[in-house]
């Protein structure tokens, strides 16, 4: 029992509720978001470090007893996830200081932000499948208000779609949820995973497994069910767009990586296998969309999918190897998403437009810009020492251990195409012929928007380098996703 | 165009406390039988939209100057605020605490700690459904 | 009574999924009501439904209803009930902002606008 590992979802959700206070007072929004990330910060440190020591940490609502009441679970991948989801906001939001414009900061902006970590992290730490639904819609109702605040036409357009979509999956989420308790009659994970281990897994469960896939596919845009992605991203403005980029597809496939590591581990022919086949088409979707367009949003939007590919790759094989190179990529890819956003967002400043044949010659006037980007794309692609590389190495590995040659080939020739992808930005925009630049390019506005943005690609250099240091706590979460006792075990036995 | 509803409107003046005192009713009600703080905070909202049936939001304002934003933060802060209260007992969050005392007029009660997230529940979904109605009612 | 509960739950899916692909916005909204109702049902009927017996186990009852699907119906009603109004406010927004309601007519992306 420790309350400890409730901070990271409790404290945001806290200042959300003093955010919706004093709504007109720009500084008090900001100094508030501030304290609060970094109090938030500070707990996942503790946490992360507490996982560490002692394993897996945790707490069950209301004192009920184990697989009755709703138990929060801080496992290394939780923890560890909180505390990248915590780090990624408080730099999109500094980022936000200069970018995201008064009207939005004083409506709602700010407490929009912490009810969508406070869901994310929920969703990260919960160890109850009908629990994990509550905090997908905690997250979804404050991404709702951020997909459409401003109210552009756009946005309104966009989001209306996007909010069908989503309430769609929630209830064929309902659906898969009222399947599986029928089923196993329990809804606590490691409950539900003992259960199905007693049973081995009939039909039935299958079925339930791949409703699951779909429903949580719908929000990590696996093959075909990303068609509402691109432009429903596309709307919103850059900060909110990074935020959304970096985390909710990423809650996606957790939530799938949770689900078919824990519960459906039974017939791997069938389920990973369909896995398999969905991550390799998601993969190749997303490099022709991310080939295919001339707009520098659309192009990394795309770049989401293919992650989003390349991680349930990795999953599927279901060795250590493959789940550990998974998860140091999902890590990765939150990182170099959101700094990918931030920078085309300061691309898009200083150029004035979204559309990659008019611009060019940047590297002219905006060297340091220019580097930086080149660095973060290395990144993506996964060049050695960057961070994308242990993780692409590790589920390569994993891939060729499974015996998987060909699949594991396409993976890496998609390597290839992020890099042609990002490259292209990189020619066409910072090449060339001098293109269009934006006339009222304030320099504290820009600077306001450059430091934390090159903060984070610094960071993501360190995540690539310190892969070593990293590696007992990375190693340790690759264990708890092959091995369910671990968890079932600290969920039935941390109750006592 | 303006219509004479002097018999709406002196309706919904009694009506209106009919339907908070059954609200009232519905939320404590809630502790053992169907009822709480959910339904009870959708029946007040709907007594305040029948006031703005009757009358128009304008009047409603100046009757009820509630800023309904601020009503769910309180709520938000009072529901998490019971949850968290045994985090600083050293129990698991969301703990809850019940006694029985002897009231003067009401006799042997049960006191619960839940009525006080309940009473958060009530004011969130009253300021939650509020807001949205006022979103949708202000500009004509 | 399962087989009952069984078809309304088909009944509301078909005409949530029905109304949903028409083109007016509230059509759309009045099926995803519809839609998340039809869910509802099937956790009430998945969990054992028994009609009407309590939820509430006590000295004397013998036949008691199975609680869980009931507190999470509860739940996914109320969450429901956000998003549905959230939904309709946005619908209003659109519609004042883009002056149509008709789905065929917002499609399309910021190039071919």
């Amino acid at each position: 029992m420790s309350n400890f590992l409730l901070l990271p979802i409790i404290i945001p959700f806290f200042f959300a509720m003093l955010l919706l206070f004093g709504q007109k007072n720009i500084a008090y929004q900001r100094i508030t978001t501030l304290l609060g990330l970094v109090i938030s910060i500070i707990c996942a440190i503790g946490l992360v470090s507490n996982v560490y020591m002692d394993g897996p940490q945790t707490v069950t609502l209301g004192n009920w007893p184990a697989p009755f009441g709703i138990t929060m679970m801080g496992d290394m991948v939780a923890s560890v996830l909180m505390l990248t989801t915590l780090v990624i906001s408080l730099f999109i939001v500094w980022y936000g200081f200069g970018s995201i414009g008064k009207e939005r900061e004083q409506f709602f902006y700010y407490p929009g932000i912490m009810f969508i970590i406070t869901g994310v992290n929920g969703a990260f730490t919960t160890g109850d499948i009908f629990n994990l639904f509550v905090f997908f819609e905690v997250l979804l109702m404050a991404s709702y208000l951020l997909i459409v605040l401003g109210g552009e036409k756009a946005q309104l357009r966009e989001s209306i779609k996007y909010i069908l979509v989503n309430v769609i999956s929630s209830a064929l989420f309902v659906v898969a949820v009222a399947y599986l308790y029928s089923v196993v009659g329990t809804l606590s994970m490691a409950d539900i995973s003992l259960k199905i281990a007693e049973i081995n897994q009939p039909g039935i469960i299958t079925v339930i497994a791949v409703l699951f896939l779909l429903v949580f596919g719908m929000k990590a845009a696996i093959f075909p069910l990303y068609f509402w992605l691109p432009s429903a991203y596309s709307a919103p403005p850059i900060p909110v767009l990074a935020l959304f980029g970096a985390l909710l597809t990423k809650v996606g496939v957790y939530a799938i990586t949770r689900t078919y590591t824990l519960f459906f581990t039974h017939d791997l022919s069938y389920t990973h296998e369909l896995l398999l086949i969905l991550a390799v088409v998601t993969i190749i979707a997303g490099c022709i969309g991310a080939l295919a367009h001339f707009d520098v949003k659309q192009i990394i939007i795309y770049n989401i999918i293919i992650a989003v590919g390349v991680i349930l790759f990795g999953v599927a094989q279901m060795n250590e190897v493959a789940l550990q190179g998974a998860f140091v990529y999902l890590i990765h890819d939150m990182i170099i998403k959101a700094a990918l956003f931030m920078l085309i967002g300061i691309v898009i400043y200083v150029t004035g437009t979204s559309n990659l044949r008019k611009m060019g010659g940047l590297i002219q006037t905006y060297p340091t810009l220019g580097w930086f980007f080149l660095i973060a794309g290395f990144g993506l692609v996964g060049v050695p020492p960057l961070s994308g590389f242990v993780g692409k190495l590790l589920i390569i590995q994993g891939g060729f251990i499974a015996g998987n040659t060909w699949s594991t080939l396409v993976v890496l020739a998609s390597s290839i195409i992020v890099l042609l992808s990002v490259m292209r930005i990189f020619i066409y925009a910072f090449w060339g012929e001098q293109g269009q630049l934006s006339t009222d390019v304030q320099k504290r506005k820009y600077n306001r928007m450059f430091i934390p943005t090159m903060l984070l690609v610094i960071l993501s250099i360190f995540y690539g380098i310190g892969a070593e240091w990293l590696n007992p706590f990375m190693s340790d979460a690759a264990k708890i996703l092959m091995d369910p006792s671990i968890y079932t075990d600290a969920v039935m036995k941390g109750g006592e | 165009m303006k219509t004479n509803d002097v018999i709406m409107q002196f309706t919904a003046k009694l009506v209106f406390f009919i339907i908070f005192f059954f609200a009232v009713h519905l939320f404590f009600a809630g502790h053992y039988t169907p009822g709480g703080g959910f339904v009870g905070g959708l029946v007040t909202a709907s007594a305040i939209v029948l006031l703005i049936i009757a009358f128009d939001l304008k009047t409603v304002q100046t009757i009820l100057p509630i800023n309904y934003i601020n009503m769910v933060a309180i709520g938000l802060i009072l529901a998490l605020g019971t949850a968290a209260f045994s985090m600083f007992t050293g129990k698991p969050f969301f703990t809850h605490y019940y006694d029985y005392f002897n009231l003067p007029i009401l006799g042997k009660t049960s006191l619960h700690t839940a009525a006080l997230f309940d009473l958060g529940v009530y004011l969130v979904v009253v300021g939650v459904t509020m807001t949205i109605i006022q979103t949708i009612g202000e500009d004509e | 009574m399962e087989i009952v509960m069984a078809f309304v739950c088909g009944f509301l899916f078909m005409a949530a999924v029905y109304l949903i692909l028409s083109r007016s916005l509230l059509r759309i909204i009045i099926g995803t009501g519809l839609l998340s109702h039809g869910a509802h049902l099937l956790i009430l009927t998945m969990g054992s439904f028994k009609g009407t017996v309590p939820p509430v186990l006590s000295d004397g009852v013998t036949d008691f209803a199975d609680p869980l699907p009931q507190a999470l119906i509860l739940t996914a009603i109320v969450i429901s009930f956000g998003v549905t109004a959230f939904f309709l406010v946005l619908a209003y927004r659109a519609y004042s902002e883009l002056k149509t309601d008709d789905m065929s007519l917002m499609r399309g992306s910021e190039e071919n606008e």
